[in-house]
């Protein structure tokens, strides 16, 4: 308990049980005794007159954190193949690093996954901690929290990346749990604060309507997950990096779930959040013909098709294909528009594209509020012709 | 088969207005729904239990009017209704909400499952889930888009990857987070709603003191991340409205990309730009 009364100064007035919300005062022999249920909320200490509450709660304080060094990523790799995310978050990490004159690393789990440690050097990293063990070998919730304890609790660093992909988005708030700090999710934008050298993590909220900076002042690593496609990948050609083993213990016991297969489906969502070119449709392309129009126009630019929710609920397109808030970030240079409205929730999936192009029939559409170009027209009248004169031009200089 | 199923008040965000002013989010008038992810979660349960039997038990943090959502629950087929409320609560973070959570989860006398949604829309987080299993120490399986099979020590789920998908085992207790979409919620029904309502419905509501928590250590006072600022997202845009026949249009936007560092990187058109420029030089 941390609340209790100084029964010489209490006089039995009452005060303190009236003021009490959660009914945790009680009297006897005309003195106020604090139950067990008490919450330490503070109440009956403000209304005493007599100074007989007393307190051992303190004001919380943000912790001295210097020693703890070091801006990591978790290098997410499945069957042996690092995901993308993990490469464009050591870049990030790097440049971080730098501003606070701290190491990058980036912690590898897997099962004979050593050789990768290489490519994540020249993307940055500084150190890579590898861990192996044969219950590492598909990813589990347990066993990848247990690896990534074990080696944030030995090495202490100040701040960990984990890419929000389903697998980083299953093990950042269980590991983020596990080691009692705050996690920040989908973070856009990660800066230092240049006078309390703390992590600013910005991240939409609202469905995209709002962004909002958090600051995690009160406990370290200080975590953030991060789309893939939202950070830019960087190589360091000729960059010099350490392989360091961590010896993890695990046995099967410490293990609750086991992966019985896994299928692989097309794997197009990945090639969308990497495209150059992105034709995406929405209700206005009208039907699914009208997507085999935009197909057309994404083969002459070399670029994918994606589609919004309504595309995908009307199944012109398939859900992975899905650009927005509940589908795919993508950061293309050139994002051609077609006959979609603008929502909030599309636009944060698309917001990072280098060119937005605006194609719709109705000029107070709110896409062209957020469009480079804007046509106001008929997609079906304005996406053939676009086809046609790329085509000429194709034909004509490349001869294809 | 005793399920917990956690549920979140949320506000609708598809109808999200803005003040044009200050730039803030005008609430009123701003309709209040069950997370649509959490319907898939309950509705699992609700299949689940026709199959097996046992009780279904709703757990939502949130300020009194949330008991809205769990009486829809009711409605829908869940048995009981626990409301998390209280000022203290307020300001939650994700590590707040979870130990919240948790500890109620823990006076919840048994349960084999605890089903959640993927994520909630106000917040987006994804979080809530694996934390609560992390503080109750049982496995997770995230990203559930259908549950094969459920026995008394055992489930088998499908669980969605970016490219694909696992069949997942897990031994019970377990926590599942549900996929939107993975299934199709039943309407809640009107004699289930009105019994909801009635006065000895199944309803209760727990405050700090019930749970057991100190004030500092849940709400905002006990939340390790802080929002320091909001601000409306700016779109830096050239905003140029094209203007003419359809043919000048798309003529007009492939000079401006051709004009566009990175944007001419596309072959098809720089090579329509060339062919634009040397046409026109014949002209001349
Ligand atoms: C929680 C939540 C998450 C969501 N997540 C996503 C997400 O990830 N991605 C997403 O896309 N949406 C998402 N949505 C849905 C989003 O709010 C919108 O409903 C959706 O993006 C609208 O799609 P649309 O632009 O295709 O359709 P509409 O809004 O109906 O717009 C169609 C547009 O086409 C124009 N048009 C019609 N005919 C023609 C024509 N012949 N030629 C030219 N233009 C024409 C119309 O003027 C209109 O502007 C989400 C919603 C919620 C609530
Ligand atoms: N306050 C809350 N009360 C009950 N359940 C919640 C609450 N917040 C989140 N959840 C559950 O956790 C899921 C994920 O939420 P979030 O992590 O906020 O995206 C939701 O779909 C709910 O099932």
């Amino acid at each position: 308990m941390t609340v209790w009364v100084e029964t010489d100064l209490c006089d039995g007035c009452r005060r303190c049980l009236k003021a009490c919300p959660y009914g945790a005062i009680d009297m006897k022999a005309k003195k106020a005794v604090v139950l067990d249920h008490c919450t330490s909320c503070g109440a009956c200490i403000q209304v005493c007159k007599n100074e007989a509450m007393l307190t051992d709660v303190v004001p919380r304080e943000i912790p001295d954190f210097t020693d703890r060094q070091g801006v990591w990523v978790f290098a997410e790799q499945r069957k042996g193949q690092l995901t993308r995310v993990s490469l464009e978050l050591l870049g990030k990490a790097r440049s971080l690093g730098e501003e606070l004159g701290q190491q990058t690393a980036a912690l590898l789990v897997g099962n004979g996954v050593s050789g990768l440690g290489e490519t994540l050097i020249s993307h940055g990293a500084d150190k890579v901690f590898l861990m192996e063990h044969a219950l590492l070998d598909v990813y589990r919730s347990e066993p990848y929290t247990i690896a990534m304890e074990t080696v944030i609790r030995d090495h202490r660093p100040n701040i960990l990346l984990v890419g929000a992909t389903h697998i980083g988005r299953d093990l950042a708030p269980r590991l983020a749990h596990r080691l009692g700090v705050g996690l920040t999710a989908d973070c856009t934008e990660l800066t230092i604060d240049p006078g309390e050298k703390i992590l600013l993590q910005t991240r939409p909220a609202f469905g995209g309507n709002v962004m909002a900076t958090i600051a995690n002042r009160y406990s370290r690593p200080q975590m953030a997950t991060v789309r893939p496609g939202v950070m830019k990948a960087e190589e360091f050609p000729g960059h010099k990096g350490e392989l360091v083993n961590i010896e993890i213990s695990l046995t099967s016991e410490m293990v609750r779930t086991e992966v019985l297969d896994s299928i692989k489906e097309e794997k197009r969502a990945v090639e969308l959040s990497s495209a150059k070119v992105i034709i995406a449709g929405g209700r206005g392309v009208g039907n699914a013909q009208g997507f085999e129009v935009l197909r057309e126009l994404a083969a002459v630019m070399d670029g994918e098709v994606a589609g919004t929710r309504v595309a995908v609920e009307e199944g012109w397109i398939s859900s992975d294909h899905q650009v927005g808030q509940t589908g795919v970030t993508v950061r293309p240079e050139i994002y051609i528009a077609c006959g979609i409205s603008g929502a909030i929730q599309h636009r944060a999936g698309m917001m990072n594209s280098r060119y937005v192009v605006a194609i719709n029939n109705d000029p107070r559409a709110p896409i062209f509020q957020v469009a480079d170009w804007g046509i106001v027209g008929d997609v079906t009248e304005i996406v053939p012709e676009l086809i046609e004169q790329l085509k000429q031009g194709r034909e004509n200089v490349i001869g294809l | 088969m005793d399920i917990v199923v956690l549920v979140k008040q949320v506000p609708n965000t598809t109808d999200v207005k803005l003040d044009k002013n200050t730039g803030n989010l005008i609430r009123e008038g701003l309709e209040s729904i069950m997370n649509p992810d959490d319907r898939n979660a309950l509705e699992f349960a609700l299949q689940i239990k026709a199959e097996y039997g046992g009780t279904i038990t709703m757990v939502s943090m949130g300020p009194p009017q949330a008991v809205d959502v769990l009486s829809e629950a009711m409605g829908m087929g869940a048995d009981k209704g626990l409301l998390l409320s209280d000022m203290a609560f307020a300001g939650a973070d994700t590590w707040a909400t979870s130990y919240t959570l948790g500890k109620a989860i823990e006076k919840i006398e048994r349960f084999d499952l605890i089903i959640c949604g993927r994520q909630a829309i106000d917040g987006d987080t994804a979080q809530i889930g694996p934390q609560v299993a992390d503080f109750l120490d049982i496995p997770q399986i995230t990203y559930v888009t259908d549950i094969e099979t459920v026995s008394n020590k055992e489930v088998i789920v499908k669980r969605r990857l970016e490219d694909g998908h696992e069949r997942v085992a897990s031994q019970l207790p377990a926590l599942l987070t549900i996929l939107g979409g993975a299934n199709n919620p039943r309407y809640p029904n009107i004699g289930g709603l009105l019994a909801a309502c009635e006065e000895n419905a199944p309803l209760a509501a727990w405050n700090a003191a019930d749970i057991g928590v100190m004030v500092n250590d849940v709400g905002l006072a006990g939340s390790l991340t802080h929002v320091i600022k909001t601000y409306v997202p700016k779109f830096k845009r050239q905003g140029e409205t094209l203007e003419g026949t359809t043919a000048e249009v798309v003529r007009q936007l492939i000079q401006h990309l051709g004009k566009s560092e990175g944007a001419s990187a596309c072959k098809a058109v720089a090579a329509t730009c060339r062919l634009m420029a040397d046409t026109k030089q014949e002209g001349i």
